[in-house]
């Protein structure tokens, strides 16, 4: 192979996401900000649900996509890297996704309810789970061998798995016993006419998209650093074998 | 790997060593326990308000065992990387499900000893009340709470043995993971002493958020630590 050559980095399958978000994401921005009506109780800060809601679904999305991808690694009879490869880079992706969430989620919050946080199960489990995959990501960065760093991983998400349920559970058990009505309540309020429905539906496809492309790409930079790990200790070894067989 | 043929016995002899090194070295005696004690101190200082240390006392007590508890985990697994004593039992074939199962017990030794020193000082200087039945329920929760707590402390401490900043990882791996555990004992223990106008019957339910819990991560940890451990 000529190294000097200028390889394309996308696939058919990228391109397609990435135009598909493009497309999507531009709807998003001029239906959202300009086309689609104010809310008639919340008036122009229902907007932020068309980040919020989109960023919200993927993020969850990323965190299934990932302990899906650590079980198929730990119970697959090759243990295949490729998957803690799709695992490591879809909750790396993830976390932006909920970091964004979190953030629109607070500013939205201020706007209708006056408060930048409510302890509602929701909210506090979402927060949870992105403080738990960013200590997965942690473990990510303890170092080791590509096994061991995917036989860490793959188990720390499966824990994840357990706790977030019980996490959620908790909480939904400490706030009803303790007044106060949940903030989801109020979620249904927004009368939603078709346009802003449809510019929802398509931010859904948008940020999902943006998701699809943006770990696709990641999960094969991720496989280039773990082929250059094994091409630098093997021509390290090489060189050793080399200077032995000189001396 | 190993085909041990008796887990429990594996346990037992990993157990009996932390333990025994534990009372040997009075690491947790001379400084975990005084530790412990001085933090239930600060939050006396912090709060200044009797009246608010007794509605409170029950979640004072339970952040300062999760305090104690990162750094009995950090003891715990100090004395087996040290000397690679750690791979030293995976390379002679001692099942990993027994280490699991010998360091959790040893954990929760030192915790229940731990416990019961931070609630007599909640007792003595939060001035807080307990019933016969309270005892009862606080007795139930403070296992539960305890077993759960030495499941995940061993789990995650094997995870972050030997790795580089492990002091910083450890907490931010466990704090989340532990979360219900100190929402559901505080819950509990503040029914058991009937602080804020809590009901003893309302901590019952929270006792069974707990067995969950504790039952739920002794399994997962039983599966999961074989491959944690491995190098």
């Amino acid at each position: 192979m000529n190294s000097t050559a200028v390889r394309s980095v996308g696939t058919p399958s990228t391109r397609l996401f990435g135009l598909l978000a493009i497309a999507c994401m531009t709807w998003v921005v001029v239906g959202g900000l300009f086309f689609t009506p104010a809310d008639l109780n919340q008036g122009e800060s229902v907007r932020i649900m068309y980040v919020h809601v989109p960023t919200a679904w993927v993020a969850y999305l990323a965190f299934i996509v990932t302990g899906v991808a650590s079980a198929m690694f730990m119970f697959g009879k090759k243990h295949s890297l490729g998957f803690d490869r799709v695992a490591g880079a879809s909750a790396e992706v993830g976390l932006m996704f909920m970091a964004i969430t979190l953030i629109s989620g607070s500013l939205w919050g201020r706007l209708t309810w006056g408060t930048f946080w409510e302890w509602d199960p929701r909210l506090t489990t979402t927060a949870f789970l992105f403080v738990t995959y960013l200590g997965y990501m942690a473990v990510r960065g303890l170092g080791g061998s590509p096994q061991q760093r995917a036989r860490r991983s793959a188990v720390v998400a499966m824990l994840a798995v357990l706790e977030i349920p019980l996490v959620h559970f908790s909480v939904v058990m400490w706030r009803s016993l303790h007044q106060r009505a949940s903030v989801l309540s109020t979620d249904g309020d927004i009368k939603m006419d078709g346009l802003m429905l449809t510019t929802l539906f398509v931010g859904v496809i948008g940020f999902t998209c943006t998701f699809a492309w943006l770990v696709s790409h990641r999960q094969r930079v991720m496989a280039m650093r773990d082929i250059l790990l094994a091409t630098q200790l093997d021509s390290a070894l090489n060189e050793r074998i080399a200077e032995g067989s000189q001396s | 790997m190993s085909t041990s043929p008796n887990i429990a016995r594996v346990a037992r002899v990993v157990a009996a060593k932390d333990l025994r090194i534990e009372m040997r070295s009075h690491i947790v005696v001379q400084q975990v326990l005084p530790f412990a004690g001085l933090v239930m101190v600060m939050f006396a200082f912090a709060l200044d308000n009797d009246d608010v240390l007794q509605r409170v006392a029950g979640g004072l007590v339970w952040l300062a065992t999760l305090f104690s508890l990162f750094i009995v985990v950090q003891r715990s697994y100090a004395i087996e990387t040290s000397d690679g004593a750690l791979d030293a039992l995976r390379v002679a074939g001692v099942d990993s499900q027994g280490i699991f199962l010998g360091k959790s017990a040893a954990l929760f030794v030192q915790l229940i000893t731990l416990e019961l020193l931070l609630f007599v000082l909640a007792v003595v200087l939060y001035q807080v009340q307990l019933s016969l039945a309270g005892l009862v329920l606080l007795v139930t929760c403070v296992l539960c709470a305890t077993a759960g707590l030495a499941f995940v402390g061993t789990l995650y401490g094997g995870l972050t043995a030997g790795a580089h900043g492990r002091e910083t990882l450890l907490p931010l791996l466990l704090l989340p993971v532990v979360a219900p555990v100190v929402l559901s004992a505080t819950r509990a223990t503040e029914s058991a002493f009937l602080s804020g106008g809590a009901v003893l019957a309302d901590g019952w339910p929270w006792v069974g958020v707990l067995a969950v819990f504790a039952a739920l991560f002794g399994i997962g940890g039983l599966l999961s630590f074989g491959a944690l451990i491995e190098e």
